[in-house]
């Protein structure tokens, strides 16, 4: 790293034009900061907001404290005042910030003051700075104010100079995004002097506390902070200016900082300093948590602890990471070098000074192995150094395991007792060491210690001279002793590790399996339904909670709908919000994280590089408890895999639509080209035979006149039907058809038919069957001879010339069928069905003509009717149709599709 | 119908067009045949051997492509095919494959008379004479020559070689495969922009008028024609 002048890197010349225009899009953030309560923030605020109002722009006051002043309230009463909320807590009603008020509102400009204050539980967000940011998203600009010891990093500085612990903090990156900062200044004298005439704030129970507070030095010390921390915001901005506008000047170089934590409780100081190094050397820097095989097991207390120091740097504007590896020094250092860092932060050692040099200190390991990298050691103050309580994870309870190896002892001895007789005691040494090697492999470090020394004292007593007692008579067997005692801690030790790092590639190899088999199983998944229950059955068996999987509906994903769920508990309104906030926003909300943390269940976003699928709700498990960082890991790859499950059935889906319109448009030009071949056909002829008929110089007989002219009018009355049939079917579609009703004698209708075909049916015999007391028949007479016409045309145009065409027709209790039978070819049992449809014609070899239009047309006017019809063959040769039409009256016709 | 009449075979599938087809080429002196199907026809043509065929691609068998590659394996007589005009792409191959020429239905019975003779007399004549003319234009194939009005014209190589064979086919139409084959060589078939560009050349050179050509004409979708008579 070189400290010349530095060029602007693309990336970051990038990243910035970026974040100015993020920030136009977000509202723009004024902090009225302070040091103290009571320097004149909120007045300050004011002040301003009346200056904007002045220039025309539209300010609300969204939630201002006056705290009984009347300047103050003099101010605010020139402007426009949302209402508040108001939350019943605990019996007593809190006014609180009414974000949803503001966001409908839609100002120019909302004053929300004390930026750092926790809500009321029940609200959307745990504190007011995240309305705030929300606001800000909506692009409303917010001013606000705040005390300097409310900012996060400074927390810990500022309970040291004042032995206060500020609960209520804002992360620092709140701060640092802010385009302005306004320091509001007042000193210490004159604050103290106002405290005593009463014009600062102060609440009645903790009047003595904040007496205290007011202390002079306090006051200097908080003051310095607040203009420190302004300066060093300023001096920001300006080598980010230079740097935009490449003014050569002396940019630090591009530092990385990487600060080990651990689960001990110290490790949050350890982020509050490595942040405000890294803030102090303009640094960006990185959280690193190693898991090393002793810290497999942590207590409960220990994972939420970590999961909060690793959160902390997140929100302290730090990138948090774990890592496993065999030592932390090594896995630290690796990472280091890999990734440019120059500086590395960690916690004074507070183990005792043996185990040290037991294991080695990790300080010293990074020292010898960090090379050029930087080493900072933080002293993080008093604290148990020990994590407490480590969890149990042998399979059996440890007084069974000190028994088993003590038994193992027992047993071991009474075989040196056999073998007394034939060996020496020195080789006698080597069954306790077996007993040793057994109880390390399977018992574990702690028994295999005990067997270690129970063989030592057993093998003396019993076996070395002088015998049953601890005296050694020959001192060499001391050396033996030692040697016993060395290689059973030894080996135990040794066993121990590799037992627990064989531990931990199960455990990693438990996780990779389980996404394996999660994308397996959505690798198969072909619909919706099926990749929902593989998520749900993967991460119930996974994870040992219940799962829903919420989608947005069919309103154009406007709405989320609950799709499904592994258990049958249901989610009320107030739940479903909470998921549509994560859905809406993209973050993670509910339980166990910053917005709306009161709901029941954790809700994951699922989205994909494309967008937002739906969201993961998860249930907490019985016994409430959080989910580990590493579950949490897991569980955001479950919710990416699902995502991109999801995504693909809707593309499939979206694909498969495609595909069936193209195939509806290729059967729309064929049915164009198989209409237009049908009435261009007729006019060949006829165009043929009148051309013909035109000529002046060939001579034509009277024969070949009548021919050319029979052959011109029969085309042309085939061309008139076609036309008909056409814009019958297109009329029939379009619902234009009426059908008018009425009682009407069947033996009429069938007469009019037979009257329309005409000489069609010249030389074929008819044969029709009507019995006497068939009662009227409510039908459109015009329509059903329609009907009755066509069938009679396709009876002569599919049966042989001079076979006979039969009508019938039978009554019965609610219709009365007609049936048209002829003695032709009959319809190919496949085709039974598919005569009806439009343009479906019956492959045959001879030609016969038509546009396939007349069967569907006829079912349309039955269909109309009320009435049914369909298509059989005779068994001894030649077609049925059936026209079924109902007797009542009121018979709704069905709905012509 | 007299014994030296020359004989057409009709081949369609609809009996309304046989019909009139057969009374109009018998009052015009053709003896006429018909078929009504693609393999009925290619069996007329050995039993019936008819002087020319008008054949519609439609058929409900073979198809009109198939019928004109399997007769053109053996006899170079002449094929006239019917389509309609959403057959283009069936029409242009049929031309291909070495059908003679086309017409869209409907049509005039004139228009057929005129692409019938035309046909019978390529068959008469194969070889031609070396001297063409029509219109203002001669071309002496002999000598290399081509004539507008009595004055010279002077074509490039590429230019004499495809007014060539426009007029050796002339009446007929000639595809842009079939053009392209024989001007080009095989292998440019596909270069459709070589002959638009010669095409447009020769007739700004042969034509009174470029923009609306009397001797080479364009036949939408297939290709050019030269005007015979």
């Amino acid at each position: 790293m070189s400290d010349g002048p530095q060029r602007p890197n693309p990336d970051e010349l990038l990243s910035r034009v970026q974040a100015d225009e993020r920030q136009q899009a977000r509202g723009r953030l004024k902090i009225f900061l302070g040091y103290a309560a009571g320097v004149g923030k909120t007045y300050a605020m004011l002040e301003a907001a009346h200056q904007r109002l002045a220039e025309g722009v539209d300010v609300v006051a969204a939630y201002v404290e006056t705290h009984g002043r009347r300047e103050t309230e003099a101010l605010l009463a020139g402007l426009e005042s949302l209402p508040r909320q108001q939350v019943e807590y605990r019996g007593r009603v809190l006014p609180e910030l009414d974000a949803d008020a503001v966001l409908a509102r839609h100002p120019a400009l909302a004053l929300i003051d004390e930026m750092a204050h926790t809500n009321a539980p029940g609200l959307r967000h745990p504190k007011r700075y995240q309305d705030v940011e929300e606001i800000l998203a909506a692009g409303i600009d917010v001013y606000t104010t705040l005390n300097i010891q409310h900012l996060e990093s400074l927390n810990d500085v500022v309970a040291q100079i004042t032995g206060v612990t500020i609960r209520e903090t804002i992360p620092d990156r709140v701060i640092d995004e802010t385009t302005d900062l306004e320091l509001i200044d007042l000193p210490p004298d004159e604050l103290r002097h106002r405290l005593q005439e009463g014009k600062v704030y102060v609440p009645e129970q903790a009047a003595q506390a904040i007496r205290k507070f007011f202390r002079t030095g306090n006051l200097t010390a908080l003051r310095e902070l607040a203009m420190r921390h302004v300066a060093e915001r300023v001096d920001e901005q300006m080598r980010a200016y230079m740097q935009t506008r490449a003014i050569p000047g002396p940019w630090p170089a591009g530092e990385h900082l990487l600060v080990c934590v651990s689960p001990s409780p110290q490790s949050e100081r350890l982020i509050r300093s490595a942040r405000r190094l890294a803030g102090e050397l303009n640094a960006r820097w990185t959280a690193l948590y190693v898991e090393t095989p002793d810290r497999l097991r942590l207590a409960e207390a220990e994972q939420d602890r970590l999961a909060h120091t690793l959160h902390l740097a997140e929100e302290l504007g730090g990138r948090a990471l774990t890592l496993a590896g065999r030592s932390v020094a090594e896995a630290a250092v690796d990472y280091a070098r890999q990734h440019n860092v120059t500086k590395i932060v960690v916690g004074k050692p507070l183990e005792p000074r043996w185990r040290q040099l037991l294991r080695g200190s990790v300080v010293n390991q990074i020292i010898r192995a960090g090379g050029p990298i930087d080493l900072y050691i933080i002293n993080t103050g008093p604290g148990s150094a020990r994590p407490t309580e480590v969890a149990q994870w042998r399979p059996h309870p440890p007084w069974r395991r000190y028994a088993q190896a003590t038994i193992l002892v027992v047993l071991g001895s009474l075989l040196g007792s056999v073998m007394h007789r034939f060996l020496a005691p020195t080789n006698l040494v080597m069954i306790y060491l077996l007993v040793v090697v057994i109880a390390a492999l399977y018992l574990g470090r702690g028994p295999a210690v005990l067997a270690a020394v129970l063989s030592v004292l057993v093998f003396d007593f019993f076996f070395v001279p002088p015998s049953l007692t601890l005296a050694v008579a020959d001192t060499e067997y001391l050396l033996t002793f030692l040697a016993l005692l060395i290689v059973g801690l030894l080996l135990s030790d040794l066993t121990a590790r590799v037992q627990e790092q064989v531990e931990t590639t199960r455990r990693r190899a438990r996780e990779t399996g389980a996404l394996y088999t999660l994308s397996r199983d959505l690798a198969v998944a072909v619909d919706l339904g099926s990749v929902v229950q593989a998520v749900e059955a993967n991460a119930v068996e996974t994870f040992g909670r219940e799962v829903a999987v919420l989608l947005p509906g069919a309103d154009g994903g406007r709405s989320l709908g609950l799709y499904a769920a592994s258990s049958d508990a249901t989610l009320d309104e107030h739940e479903m919000a909470v998921a549509a906030w994560a859905f809406e926003h993209g973050q993670p909300a509910g339980r166990g994280t910053d917005t709306l943390p009161a709901a029941r269940l954790r809700y994951l976003p699922l989205s994909t590089a494309r967008g937002k699928v739906g969201v993961l709700g998860v249930w907490p498990t019985e016994a409430g408890r959080y989910l580990t960082p590493e579950q949490r890991r897991l569980l955001d790859a479950f919710a990416s895999l699902a995502a991109v499950a999801i995504e693909r059935v809707h593309l499939a889906e979206a694909a498969g639509q495609v595909q069936l319109l193209e195939a509806t448009e290729k059967l729309q030009s064929a049915l164009l080209n198989s209409i237009s071949h049908d009435l261009r056909t007729p006019l060949v002829s006829i165009t043929g035979a009148l051309s013909t008929l035109q000529e002046d110089d060939v001579r034509l007989d009277t024969e070949a006149r009548r021919i050319l002219v029979d052959t011109a009018a029969e085309e042309a009355g085939r061309l008139n039907r076609l036309v008909g049939n056409l814009l019958d079917m297109t009329r029939l579609e379009a619902g234009a058809i009426k059908v008018k009703r009425e009682p009407r004698d069947l033996q009429d209708v069938i007469g009019a038919a037979l009257r329309q075909v005409g000489e069609r049916l010249a030389g074929r015999p008819v044969e029709i069957d009507i019995p006497p007391d068939l009662p009227l028949v409510p039908l459109d007479f015009v329509l059903v001879v329609h009907v009755l016409v066509n069938l009679i045309d396709n009876a002569l145009k599919y049966s042989p010339p001079g076979s006979p065409i039969q009508i019938r027709t039978r009554p019965s209790d609610a219709e009365v069928a007609i049936e048209v039978a002829d003695q032709g070819v009959g319809i190919p049992a496949e085709d039974l069905d598919r005569v009806f449809q439009k343009f479906y014609r019956v492959q045959r070899p001879d030609s016969v003509t038509g546009t396939g239009l007349g069967l569907s047309i006829s079912k349309g006017l039955v269909e109309a009717h009320g009435g049914r019809i369909w298509a059989r063959n005779r068994p001894d040769g030649g077609a049925v149709i059936t026209v079924a039409l109902p007797l009542s009256e009121s018979v709704e016709p069905e709905r012509v599709t | 119908m007299t014994e030296n009449a020359l004989r057409v075979l009709v081949v369609d599938d609809e009996r309304a067009i046989r019909r009139f087809l057969r009374t109009s080429l018998t009052a015009h002196g053709y003896a006429v045949y018909e078929a009504s199907s693609g393999q009925e026809a290619l069996s007329a043509v050995i039993g019936d051997r008819p002087d020319l065929i008008i054949l519609d691609l439609g058929l409900p068998d073979l198809n009109g492509i198939e019928v004109t590659r399997q007769l053109r394996e053996w006899t170079r007589i002449p094929i006239i095919v019917l389509s309609v005009r959403e057959e283009e792409a069936t029409k242009v191959a049929a031309l291909d494959v070495g059908a003679d020429d086309y017409l869209t239905k409907p049509f005039g019975i004139a228009e057929l008379m005129a692409r019938i003779r035309v046909a019978l007399r390529h068959t008469e004549q194969p070889a031609g004479e070396p001297v063409f003319e029509v219109g203002d234009l001669r071309m002496d194939r002999a000598r290399r020559q081509v004539l507008m009005v009595g004055n010279e014209i002077v074509l490039t190589p590429t230019e004499y070689d495809l007014l060539r064979v426009l007029v050796q086919h002339a009446g007929k139409v000639l595809t842009h495969r079939q053009l392209l084959r024989q001007v080009w060589g095989v292998g440019y078939e596909l270069e459709t922009h070589l002959l638009q560009v010669n095409v447009s050349n020769l007739r700004r050179k042969i034509e009174p008028d470029p923009s609306r050509p009397v001797y080479i004409i364009t036949e939408v979708g297939v290709g050019y024609r030269l005007r015979a008579e």
